[in-house]
């Protein structure tokens, strides 16, 4: 049986008075990819926020390696080693490309990713490195925020939306970074709209609905009807 | 000859005006956050430096050794312990706390030292002159604080673009919520903001009581006078801020040129042009 790393308990989680968690539940095991699938709106996002503290919940509702950490303050979980690469990139806008990479590795402890390493992952960055980060195209700055969740040497890496509004040569290049960060000993949560790319990259997914996980298990172990029908509440 | 000396004794007259505006500019920058208690700040050190200077018998510009330690620790506690837990919340609820912290501090400062204006003396440095060029006169004091001022923009902008600290600053001011999960603690960060913006106070305190008399209602003028530098200067752009505050101190200078009572309203007239023709500031920061 893997050890599961990083899980959450019954969490009910939201924005104010909108509530967008239900009891939800969900484990990742060490050294596996975990496809979060879902609609718009499914609630998605929202379990990332509450990972990663982001968005408040209580302690019992989010566990690392059995530990509670919900509701910690996001560099407290940070530091626990979960890393996030967030929907729409966000890089920070007066640092350049090498400071965006720099200041995701600096207070963490040191591993076995470095900026050079970063570097041969993504060599464009490297001829990029002295450019502020929004001045790259989509495709380079989710490289840089890739890169920038690398550096902290995370066990956890969570990917929120990693291919929204990215031209589809571009996407391509994007998953082929993805077995060399696995076979690093990272473990990842890939939220992803593109279902068939999600299920042929993860070893596990779930589906989200309405807050809660309709359906989860291996790609192969369901049909794509069961999967699809899941996915729609149908 | 005269207008010439005006505008020199103007461009030096704005060293301190920017070493009044550095640190609120810095603030502003890091956490958005509009610092009333600013003026009040700069007053409250002219005061701590008045006591060590009392105290220990060291000239005013050595208490800088004391002062600038003592103002970045209450720096540090105010911004961890009373603003840290408003911000984030609203724009308004920082500004009420600071404009708070302004009314305590002044009547703070009239309980303890009463409302006699008082100065530190430099000295025979006060009086110190040459003359570089016949007929324009250099004070040794005004030059002082003109070359304090630029090391004081140089270091800042040294510390914002060049260190780990900064990075987080800037990190912080672009996206406070990714910045989070870099592992920076904000509520550190913002009070180390804090800190290096009441050293800065400290230094522009203690040059205010060398230059002026000062008492406890002496801060809102100083805090005026630096929103209109960091403004003419351009929001978030330190480089821009000691040129605000030159252009404040040319403007007063060549008002009071014109007539003494015009010192103070040519400034601010100067400050609304800016404003009516370039909203954003003479040198915006580019983004």
């Amino acid at each position: 049986m893997a050890e599961v790393l990083l899980s959450t308990h019954g969490l009910k989680a939201g924005y104010g008075d909108f509530q967008a968690l239900f009891g939800m539940d969900v484990a990742l095991n060490r050294g596996e990819v975990l496809a979060l699938i879902g609609a718009n709106g499914a609630g998605k996002s929202t379990l990332l926020k509450a990972m990663t503290g982001l968005v408040r919940c209580q302690p019992d509702m989010v566990r690392f390696k059995g530990e509670p950490i919900g509701g910690q303050r996001p560099d407290r979980i940070a530091r626990h080693g979960i890393a996030m690469v967030p929907e729409g990139r966000r890089l920070f806008r007066s640092l350049t490309v090498e400071e965006n990479l720099v200041i995701g590795g600096e207070r963490a402890r040191k591993g076995a990713w470095t900026l050079e390493r970063i570097y041969a992952l993504f060599p464009i960055l490297n001829e990029r490195r002295k450019n502020p980060g929004t001045a790259l195209s989509g495709g380079q700055q989710q490289m840089v925020a890739i890169g920038r969740a690398l550096m902290a040497n995370p066990e956890v890496i969570l990917f929120d939306e990693i291919s929204l509004g990215l031209a589809p040569v571009v996407i391509k290049d994007i998953y082929a970074a993805l077995p060399a960060i696995v076979e690093s000993g990272i473990s990842a949560i890939l939220v992803e709209q593109d279902v068939s790319r999600a299920l042929a990259v993860s070893n596990r997914f779930a589906c989200v609905q309405e807050g809660k996980v309709s359906l989860a298990g291996t790609p192969s172990q369901f049909s794509r009807a069961e999967i699809t029908a899941a996915y729609f509440g149908t | 000859m005269d207008w010439i000396n005006a505008i020199v004794q103007g461009v030096l007259l704005g060293g301190l005006y920017a070493l009044f505006a550095a640190g609120l500019s810095l603030i502003f920058g890091v956490m958005r956050l509009v610092n009333i208690a600013h003026g009040d700040l700069i007053v409250l050190a002219a005061y701590v430096a008045l006591v060590v200077v009392e105290a220990t018998g060291l000239h005013p510009l050595l208490s800088a050794i004391l002062v600038v330690p003592v103002m970045a620790a209450i720096g540090y506690g105010m911004q961890r312990f009373l603003l840290n837990p408003t911000i984030g919340k609203d724009l308004l609820s920082p500004l009420l706390v600071t404009f708070g912290i302004s009314v305590i501090l002044q009547n703070g400062l009239l309980i303890g030292f009463t409302a006699d204006s008082r100065r530190l003396s430099a000295g025979a440095l006060e009086t110190a002159s040459f003359e570089p060029v016949t007929g324009l006169t250099l004070g040794v004091l005004p030059l002082a604080m003109f070359i304090m001022s630029v090391l004081v923009i140089f270091l800042l902008d040294h510390v914002f673009f060049h260190t780990r600290l900064g990075r987080a600053f800037r990190a912080t001011s672009d996206d406070g919520e990714i910045a989070q999960l870099m592992m920076i603690d904000r509520r550190h960060i913002f009070a180390m903001a804090m800190a290096l913006s009441l050293g800065v106070v400290a230094i522009a305190g203690i040059f205010l009581a060398i230059r002026t008399n000062f008492d406890p209602s002496s801060g809102p003028t100083r805090l005026i006078f630096g929103f209109e530098a960091v403004i003419i200067g351009g929001l978030g752009n330190l480089w821009g801020t000691l040129a605000g505050g030159i252009v404040l101190g040319v403007a007063q200078a060549i008002g009071a040129q014109i007539s003494p009572g015009w010192q103070i309203l040519a400034g601010h007239i100067v400050f609304f042009l800016v404003l009516a023709v370039s909203p954003r500031g003479l040198f915006p920061k580019m983004d």
